[in-house]
């Protein structure tokens, strides 16, 4: 939590100046539960795969780690096409549908990948972000982050969450009244109540953070394995030593 | 099997360098803690050299491929993902290893004479690591890797008059770019390994041609038996074998623990920003050197002029080689020395420690004030020495080891 206070202090100043009244909240994850990685990919692939790109990952690596076999891959995940308008193999790296050119054309700004953005970014940061999403009637979009300040990205979770509104309060800053946020409300509902869209982005979150390193489960696997080899040679070891060493003291 | 071996040793001298370099190669007995951290950074060498195999024959040194081909490594390759961290974390425990090595040699004075060869020896291993460390840190091409390589490489542009000219040359370029991560990935990857081995090669020798030093910092060459074996050595094969083997299980058991659970050491083993490709157009709000260099990273940021606070980091380093002629102390052991060397040991590695931490702060007043104090500190430590340890007032030397 603290490093991820950090990192944003470092990646987003401005925004955690302006914003101080939204707190950055602890994000529920468990990147082992491959059942929340498996719905968490699913989302993914609906709500942010369409501008959003995971360029390193392949389908069928999400299908191998979470125990989707090749039909449920193409019937859940692959509905993208490659550029002989085939659907995309299953081994094709995630790409998305929208090229660069329209994405400039439609935000100003290209989607970054989101690969490593679990990481780059914050887990807890990144759950938070997509909570503090507000209506603001000078954005473009219509809608404002109070975890991001002005960022380009509309709220594509809004039928699920709702709308929110922004709170302020009159703080003093250097002598100088401002405005700031203080907190979000619920103004116009959407399908899910805050809870189910809680446990929707944990799930989001947790595929996120398998991506962001797709072995971590399995590395910790065979550190576990390798850890109990390595005690048992240190015990044999130990004793190799004092047996030669009896006759030196 | 004899007979194999004695067809070879007809032809090539393999018994007499076994017997030499191990089985009647004679170490003193009372080597304590300290001593694994040599055969260790052996270790290291070998597990940075081997991984580094595997990594170059997928990694693409190609500024349009190389972030990719480190991603295509942790991903698609097989394993790629344990040859990678075992490459970072080797990096890391490298410098672990070799500080401890060093300390070592401080507290007991294993640079004095007749050791100043081995300990020039190391410097230039020491040197030679910083740059290797340095090249391969650009070579995954992250922000930080390409950020880091910028300001690096800016500080030779200080020097007056041929500044720029020499930091065009080193980058093969007016910025960092594909022409300077060839050139860093042929470094990395040849011309320093080899003066790496070739330096490790000479410091051994020079250590097989007078012998180890010992925590009491007594000569065992001089108390020999009717053999000439010395009465406080013993073979280092077999009993060094096997302590040092005792010493490489435990340095696994560490290693482990980070490889598999925290390769990327909360950010300071492999920074998060270095997952962003590197950009440059796009200046990161935050460098920091790895943290094997954060020390000297302080002390630059500590001297207000440019030119000067690279001359001081650059004589950081320079007059650690000056350490067998500095001190000027008969006597080698901690053991034996005056509670002066000791403070004044303790005050610089704490200085060391303190710079290092000092250097991932951001620059307020305060981290300026303490970087300049720790400065002081680290240099003081050099001068105190050389004042006090002609005349130290030291304690009796046992004549044999103790232990």
């Amino acid at each position: 939590m603290k490093k991820q206070i950090l990192i944003l202090l470092f990646v987003l100043p401005i925004t955690q100046f302006a914003y101080g009244g939204v707190q950055i909240v602890h994000a529920p994850i468990d990147s082992a539960d491959m059942d929340s990685v498996k719905r968490g990919a699913k989302y993914f692939v609906e709500y942010c795969f369409g501008c959003h790109s995971a360029k390193y990952m392949r389908f069928n690596r999400i299908g191998r780690d979470t125990g989707m076999s090749d039909a449920e891959l193409r019937e859940n995940l692959i509905f993208t096409k490659n550029a002989k308008g085939e659907p995309s193999k299953l081994g094709a790296l995630m790409t998305t549908a929208m090229s660069d050119d329209y994405a400039r054309q439609a935000f100003g700004i290209v989607a970054p990948d989101l690969t490593h953005v679990a990481r780059t970014g914050g887990v807890d940061w990144l759950y938070t972000y997509m909570k503090s999403f507000y209506a603001d009637p000078n954005r473009p979009t219509g809608v404002n982050n109070a975890m991001y300040r002005n960022v380009r990205m509309p709220h594509v979770l809004a039928p699920l969450q709702g709308v929110q509104k922004a709170v302020n309060k009159t703080v003093e800053r250097r002598g100088i009244k401002i405005e700031v946020i203080n907190h979000l409300e619920l103004e116009q509902p959407g399908s899910m109540d805050e809870e189910e869209y809680d446990a929707f982005i944990t799930d989001l979150v947790n595929f996120m953070v398998y991506l962001s390193e797709p072995v971590q489960n399995e590395r910790k696997n065979l550190g576990w394995k390798v850890m109990i080899y390595l005690t048992i040679l240190l015990v044999f070891a130990y004793l190799l030593k004092n047996e030669y060493w009896k006759d030196v003291h | 099997m004899g007979k194999l071996i004695g067809w070879i040793d007809d032809r090539f001298p393999l018994m007499k360098m076994w017997n030499e370099y191990l089985a009647e190669y004679y170490v003193p007995r009372n080597f304590n803690f300290w001593y694994f951290f040599g055969s260790l950074a052996l270790l290291v060498l070998m597990i940075q050299i081997v991984s580094g195999i595997f990594l170059a024959m997928h990694y693409k040194p190609d500024s349009g491929l190389a972030f990719d081909s480190v991603e295509y490594i942790m991903r698609d390759v097989p394993y790629g993902w344990l040859i990678r961290y075992i490459h970072s974390t080797g990096a890391t425990a490298f410098f672990v290893v070799i500080y401890l090595h060093m300390l070592r040699g401080l507290m007991y004075g294993s640079y004095q004479k007749p050791r100043e060869l081995i300990w020039l020896f190391g410097m230039f291993i020491y040197l030679c690591l910083m740059a290797e460390a340095f090249m391969g840190y650009l070579l995954p091409w992250g922000q930080m890797s390409y950020w880091g390589a910028q300001v690096i490489t800016s500080l030779f542009g200080a020097i007056p008059v041929i500044g720029d000219d020499l930091t065009l040359w080193i980058r093969g370029d007016f910025l960092v770019s594909d022409a300077t991560l060839n050139r860093f990935f042929s470094l990395h990857v040849i011309a320093l390994p080899l003066v790496l081995v070739f330096l490790v090669v000479a410091h051994i020798l020079a250590l097989h041609e007078v012998g180890s030093n010992n925590p009491d910092g007594v000569e065992i060459r001089k108390d020999k038996d009717e053999k000439g074996i010395p009465l406080d050595g013993i073979p280092f094969h077999p009993y060094y074998t096997v302590k040092d083997f005792f010493g490489v299980v435990v340095f696994l058991y560490f290693f482990s623990i980070v490889l598999f659970f925290f390769p990327d050491g909360g950010g300071y083993l492999l920074e998060n920003a270095n997952l962003n490709p590197s950009d440059p157009l796009m200046t990161p709000g935050h460098i920091t050197p790895a943290w094997y260099f954060t020390p000297f990273y302080s002390i630059l940021r500590a001297v207000p002029d440019k030119l000067l606070g690279i001359g001081a980091m650059g004589a950081a380093i320079v007059l650690l080689f000056f350490m067998p002629w500095i001190d000027r102390c008969k006597v080698r052991s901690i053991r034996y020395r005056s509670n002066v060397y000791k403070i004044n040991l303790v005050v610089f590695t704490v200085s060391i420690v303190a710079l290092g931490w000092l250097a991932m702060q951001h620059v307020n007043t305060k981290v300026t004030i303490l970087s300049q104090i720790f400065t002081l500190l680290y240099f003081s430590f050099f001068i105190v020495l050389f004042i006090t340890s002609k005349n130290e007032v030291t304690r009796p030397i046992p004549d044999r080891v103790t232990e």
